[in-house]
């Protein structure tokens, strides 16, 4: 059973205005969640990640196409017991302290009293926000803010965590401690599922990623297949003893020749004619320092399907 | 239920913490004592004046703190965006608006608990007489508050705080002159004005069915059956505004 699985999504918004066309939010979306993997569902603003975390949590309703959360439709009560959710730039009630905030949404999920005390402390302690247990909400920071959200969303130690940019508006070390977080909820075999439009973040700790764009899925699968297949990975090539560029067969072969000092760099567009430039090299009595290739970031990955037709729908599973 | 106590009590909390609640609670404490101030009346004229006077402040501090509360119980938290985070969790809708209503309905009761003392306090201070219709008339209050705040949350499931508070004092207007649109209706000539004004005295509530200030500080108390009658028409009020701010809001987007 797959934590999350989404088939034919669409979202339209009607326009406030008769006349006006309706606003494509998702556009057929599909994709699914295995349980226990980190998902980091990745778009600019505006993709319509947030509408999809919405339709998810049974916020709003979709025009078509249907979701699950654990098996269950999405919008299910019940299942809600199993989910924690953290929104983007959350707002909580600020008259509440951080403890008493803490209790309240342990007892919305249902734990007793005592169960409730034991996990706010534990979670309060986790986030680094033991000291602050008795301050109101208010006077907190961005970022003590977002680790309150954080532990609200894991009081009831939910089997799946949904989190909405988790790390947005935090300091590098905040961000760390997020992505930490998230690895170790992996690590206790729970699901993450995440929206972000920040790149290296997914990078780091995602096991798989799903590009949105303007309401489609574009792309998704694991990030090293991602960013390899189908992409055109270069080759750097650093060899000594020779001038590269007066060779017809290096000069022809690549797309860059560069020289530093006694060595020359050689990049190649691809690993297609490596064999044939590394023989040049050693017919021109030259030394071969280091082969690297070198593979595509997710970011030109992001760009390039950006850039592209939005109907080459292009779906590729790990 | 217990979903509910948990909202009801949050929003009580809530209520608790804010300061505007003390500055109305104080104004009311001042209305109700504030006949020490008028020295030149007679000693009866200044029984029925602390009589009045204080059960007046009771009403209107209730119903301002029922209207100005009411409207944001629910627009306020999609405003912010607390909803998310509370509708994420294993409650239902109809659960989340009976809570919000329960937990203003609650401050309420505190605050006329709080006015209730100093107000037979002042009453005995100037030997004004306590009688029975004085409850009564305190209880068709209290009844008419829940269903202001019924009338505020209603409005508050599909529109701005602004424009709910706008409806919400409308309807309360109409609801206190709703006999008198029905005396226009019957000598009106035009068949459109007759229709108009029967369809609003039929579909407001009346609340001068709860009105018997008046009566009670004259000392005439009303038939245990009248004051049933009116109580079980308020609460069916009431539970008809809930229930239709269950609908309106089972089928809202966040």
């Amino acid at each position: 059973m797959d934590a999350i699985l989404i088939e034919g999504l669409t979202k339209k918004f009607r326009p406030g205005w008769p006349g006006l066309p309706s606003v494509i939010a998702l556009a057929g979306l599909s994709l699914s969640v295995r349980q226990g993997e980190i998902y980091g569902f990745l778009g600019p603003n505006g993709a319509g990640k947030t509408v999809t975390l919405k339709i998810l949590l049974g916020l709003m309703r979709p025009t078509s196409g249907s979701a699950e959360l654990l098996g269950k439709p999405a919008g299910d009560v019940e299942v809600r017991r199993r989910i924690g959710f953290l929104p983007e730039s959350p707002y909580f009630y600020d008259y509440l302290t951080a403890e008493e905030f803490l209790s309240f949404y342990g007892h919305l999920a249902g734990l007793d009293r005592a169960h409730v005390g034991r996990r706010v402390t534990q979670l309060l302690d986790l986030v680094g926000l033991t000291e602050a247990r008795t301050r109101q909400l208010r006077e907190f920071s961005k970022g003590m803010l977002q680790r309150v959200g954080l532990a609200q969303a894991l009081i009831h130690d939910p089997e799946l965590v949904i989190l909405d940019e988790p790390m947005s508006g935090l300091d590098p070390i905040g961000r760390k401690q997020v992505r930490d977080l998230i690895l170790s909820l992996r690590d206790q075999g729970k699901t993450v599922f995440f929206s972000t439009h920040i790149i290296p973040d997914v990078e780091m700790i995602c096991d798989r990623v799903g590009i949105l764009v303007k309401g489609k899925l574009l792309a998704t699968g694991r990030v090293d297949d991602l960013v390899s297949h189908g992409h055109t990975q270069s080759v750097e090539i650093v060899c000594e003893g020779i001038d590269a560029e007066t060779v017809p067969d290096i000069r022809d072969a690549s797309t860059r020749v560069l020289r530093q000092g006694r060595q020359c760099l050689v990049v190649l567009p691809g690993p297609k004619r490596l064999e044939e430039v590394l023989a040049a090299i050693r017919a021109c009595g030259g030394t071969l320092v280091s082969v690297t290739p070198q593979k595509g970031s997710l970011e030109e990955l992001f760009f390039k399907q950006q850039a592209g037709p939005t109907n080459e729908q292009a779906e590729r599973k790990a | 239920m217990r979903q509910v106590v948990v909202i009801a009590l949050n929003t009580f909390r809530e209520n608790l913490r804010d300061k505007i609640l003390y500055n109305l609670l104080f104004f009311a404490l001042l209305l109700i004592g504030v006949p020490v101030l008028l020295a030149d009346l007679t000693i009866m004229e200044h029984r029925k004046i602390v009589t009045d006077m204080g059960l007046a402040a009771i009403n209107l501090v209730g119903v301002i703190i029922a209207v100005f509360v009411g409207i944001g119980l629910v627009s306020k938290e999609i405003e912010r965006r607390t909803i998310y985070t509370i509708m994420a969790r294993p409650i239902r809708r109809t659960q989340f608006i009976l809570g919000k209503y329960l937990g203003l309905a609650l401050t309420l009761l505190v605050n006329v608990s709080i006015m209730l003392p100093v107000y037979f306090g002042t009453l005995w201070v100037y030997r004004a007489p306590v009688h029975g219709a004085l409850l009564q008339a305190i209880e068709l209050i209290f009844i008419e508050l829940l269903l202001v705040t019924a009338l505020a949350l209603f409005f508050s499931t599909f529109s701005t705080a602004t424009l709910s508070a706008t409806f919400t004092l409308a309807l309360y207007v109409i609801g206190h002159l709703s006999t008198d649109l029905k005396g226009i209706a019957e000598k009106s000539e035009s068949e459109t004005v007759r229709m108009a004004m029967k369809a609003v005295y039929y579909l407001c509530p009346n609340l001068e069915v709860l009105n018997m200030k008046g009566q009670a500080a004259m000392g005439v108390s009303v038939a245990w059956s009248y004051q049933a009658l009116a109580s079980v028409y308020g609460l069916l009020y009431v539970a008809l505004l809930i229930s239709a701010a269950c609908v309106v809001f089972q089928r809202r987007d966040f």
